[in-house]
């Protein structure tokens, strides 16, 4: 009886975990299928799920153009440039905040964790105006600063607050000073904090979208962006389309999940967004 | 000695404090100098004083605005929220492959949202989209979806609650595995039912988190942009115009940096505002929770 009650509860459970994951496997899987399809299998109704041929070309005419690569470097350069330079800054900054117990701090990281991301943008643009950096990478790098640098700096308080004191006190009474004290006691046991912090900084980064429309020009688009720009020109080609939007979310998805446990982690400490 | 030491840490913040200084504090401060003036990129600002703010109210636009993030917001909490809930209560289960299924779970909220939302545009189409051909399996009429003003939002928030509800479900998730085992070890024995045990056990526990959740997830609502502009753009006609939405074609279609800023700022305090609620409906509860078990 009792064993009849548990194989129930398992097909509960089951069936539960079915309804759950099935609208993201589903999407993703549609979101394929999409880009896998000559437009004859896109427009036909009722809708073709599995084609009778596969159109790969719809992959090939997007990594084939000849901007494709200008975008994804583009992307590549300001989603690193932001990630690393938020690293250099907020991890020692996470470091000298969580020892200093500054909890007062963390109010500006609120703030800009509720502030529109569109309100940087006014006068940052402005600001990029009238420095001339239109039409740079330097505008877009800088203003990702504000989602990269409050992730990096949130969790790495949190890290280095549940980190042991005792390590750093008896190197400081062998006489270490706090930069070596921070750069060979502490640091090497931030490892993993410091990966959540660059797993997170890199996704919303490059997932970033808002950023881009205002300050990109033809030549500095990030993937998003470009994408974006792709819905004009083809309004009707849903192929081409579906590739692209795979191929600018698929390094994020496959970040996903491989380091899905570092991801949990750092959003359910901190659970911070960007933009 | 103390005294000596605290204030060495300051070189490691230093540099940090540059960059918000310049990428934070600098525009918020920069906006409510610009919200005092009339500013047209392209041409001097006069200071006004507070005509930006006077006009507001009588900028049917924006008033509008106002409801339509609301209604948003507000559907993309409720729902996010309680589908969170009964996520995490089944992940909280020892399972095959939990990890693996929790990578595909979260999957919607990490991926790049201009590229889901362009995805989602091809599936409201009205004849050619999958989701009328879903409706019609289940006997249901075609709708228009985004297509329409009447259906746009509610269109909108199915979006949205599909890219989030994950985030509701980590945060629960935590919430959750916090719980001690010895009251639902005594509400075994006591032969409590599955649905007792959620309700009077898990959930006023996981009642702060249930909260925190709530707080993320209108703060992120309240500010969507990229769903929205990607998808509608606002429309049909107005209809989906958000404030964030407005505040980006009066900032860079019309170019009025002024007004903008006085927009920035009274959405903020918005914003503020609405967690202030949030917060008070918080408390209130609180004391019913009490009463009621008492």
């Amino acid at each position: 009886m009792s064993r009849l009650r548990e194989l129930l509860g398992q097909a509960g459970l089951a069936f539960a975990l079915l309804v759950i994951v099935s609208p993201a496997v589903l999407f993703f899987l549609w979101m394929l299928s999409l880009s896998v399809k000559f437009e004859i299998d896109n427009a036909s109704y009722p809708p073709v799920f599995i084609p009778e041929h596969f159109n790969w070309g719809n992959y090939a005419a997007v990594l084939s153009s000849n901007r494709f690569s200008t975008y994804f470097m583009n992307s590549l350069i300001v989603t690193g440039a932001a990630t690393g330079f938020a690293l250099l800054v907020g991890v020692p900054a996470g470091y000298g905040l969580a020892r200093m117990r500054a909890h007062k701090a963390a109010i500006v990281i609120l703030i800009a964790r509720i502030t529109p991301g569109l309100s940087y943008l006014i006068p940052l643009f402005l600001l990029f105006q009238w420095l001339g950096l239109l039409g740079t990478l330097w505008p877009q790098i800088i203003i990702h600063l504000v989602v990269t640098v409050p992730i990096v700096i949130w969790i790495m308080i949190g890290y280095f607050e549940t980190t042991p004191m005792e390590l750093e006190e008896s190197a400081l009474i062998d006489g270490a000073n706090r930069w070596q004290i921070f750069r060979y006691v502490a640091l090497p046991i931030a490892r993993p904090g410091i990966a959540v912090a660059f797993i997170l900084a890199v996704i919303f980064s490059w997932n970033n979208f808002v950023f881009g429309i205002v300050l990109a020009g033809r030549e500095t688009r990030t993937l998003p962006v470009a994408v974006y720009n792709m819905i004009s020109f083809d309004q009707l080609s849903w192929g081409p389309l579906a590739a692209a939007a795979l191929i600018v979310t698929l390094p994020v998805l496959l970040l996903t999940m491989f380091a899905q446990r570092q991801i949990v982690a750092g959003l359910t400490a901190g659970a911070v967004k960007g933009g | 000695m103390r005294g000596w030491q605290r204030p060495s840490y300051w070189p490691f913040i230093a540099p940090a404090l540059t960059v918000v200084l310049a990428v934070i504090i600098f525009p918020w401060a920069y906006t409510i100098w610009m919200s005092l003036h009339e500013w047209k990129v392209g041409s001097p600002p006069t200071f006004v004083g507070l005509a930006n703010y006077i006009r507001l109210p009588s900028d049917t636009r924006f008033v509008e605005s106002i409801g339509h993030t609301l209604v948003y917001t507000a559907l993309s909490v409720v729902l996010p929220v309680a589908l969170g809930t009964f996520a995490a209560v089944v992940f909280h289960n020892k399972f095959p492959m939990r990890g693996f299924l929790r990578g595909l779970f979260i999957m919607p909220m990490m991926a790049t949202p201009v590229a889901i939302a362009l995805v989602w545009t091809m599936m409201f189409h009205p004849q050619l989209g999958i989701l009328n051909y879903l409706l019609s399996l289940v006997g249901l009429p075609p709708q228009l979806w985004v297509f329409h003003p009447a259906t746009v939002i509610p269109s909108l928030v199915l979006v949205e609650t599909w890219q989030w509800t994950p985030l509701v479900m980590l945060i629960v998730l935590g919430g959750l595995a916090a719980i001690p085992t010895e009251p639902y070890e005594s509400a075994q024995i006591d032969g409590a039912t599955r649905w007792q045990t959620f309700r009077y056990i898990s959930l006023p526990l996981i009642m702060p988190f249930l909260f925190i959740a709530g707080m993320i997830r209108m703060i992120d609502a309240v500010k969507s942009f990229d769903i929205i502009f990607a998808i509608t753009q606002g429309g049909p006609g107005t209809a989906s115009e958000t404030i964030n939405l407005y505040l980006y074609s009066v900032a860079f279609v019309y170019y009025d940096v002024g007004y903008a800023s006085a927009i920035v700022v009274v959405f903020f305090a918005l914003i503020v505002a609405l967690a202030g609620a949030l917060l008070r409906l918080r408390q209130t509860t609180h004391w019913n929770d009490a009463g009621g078990s008492a």
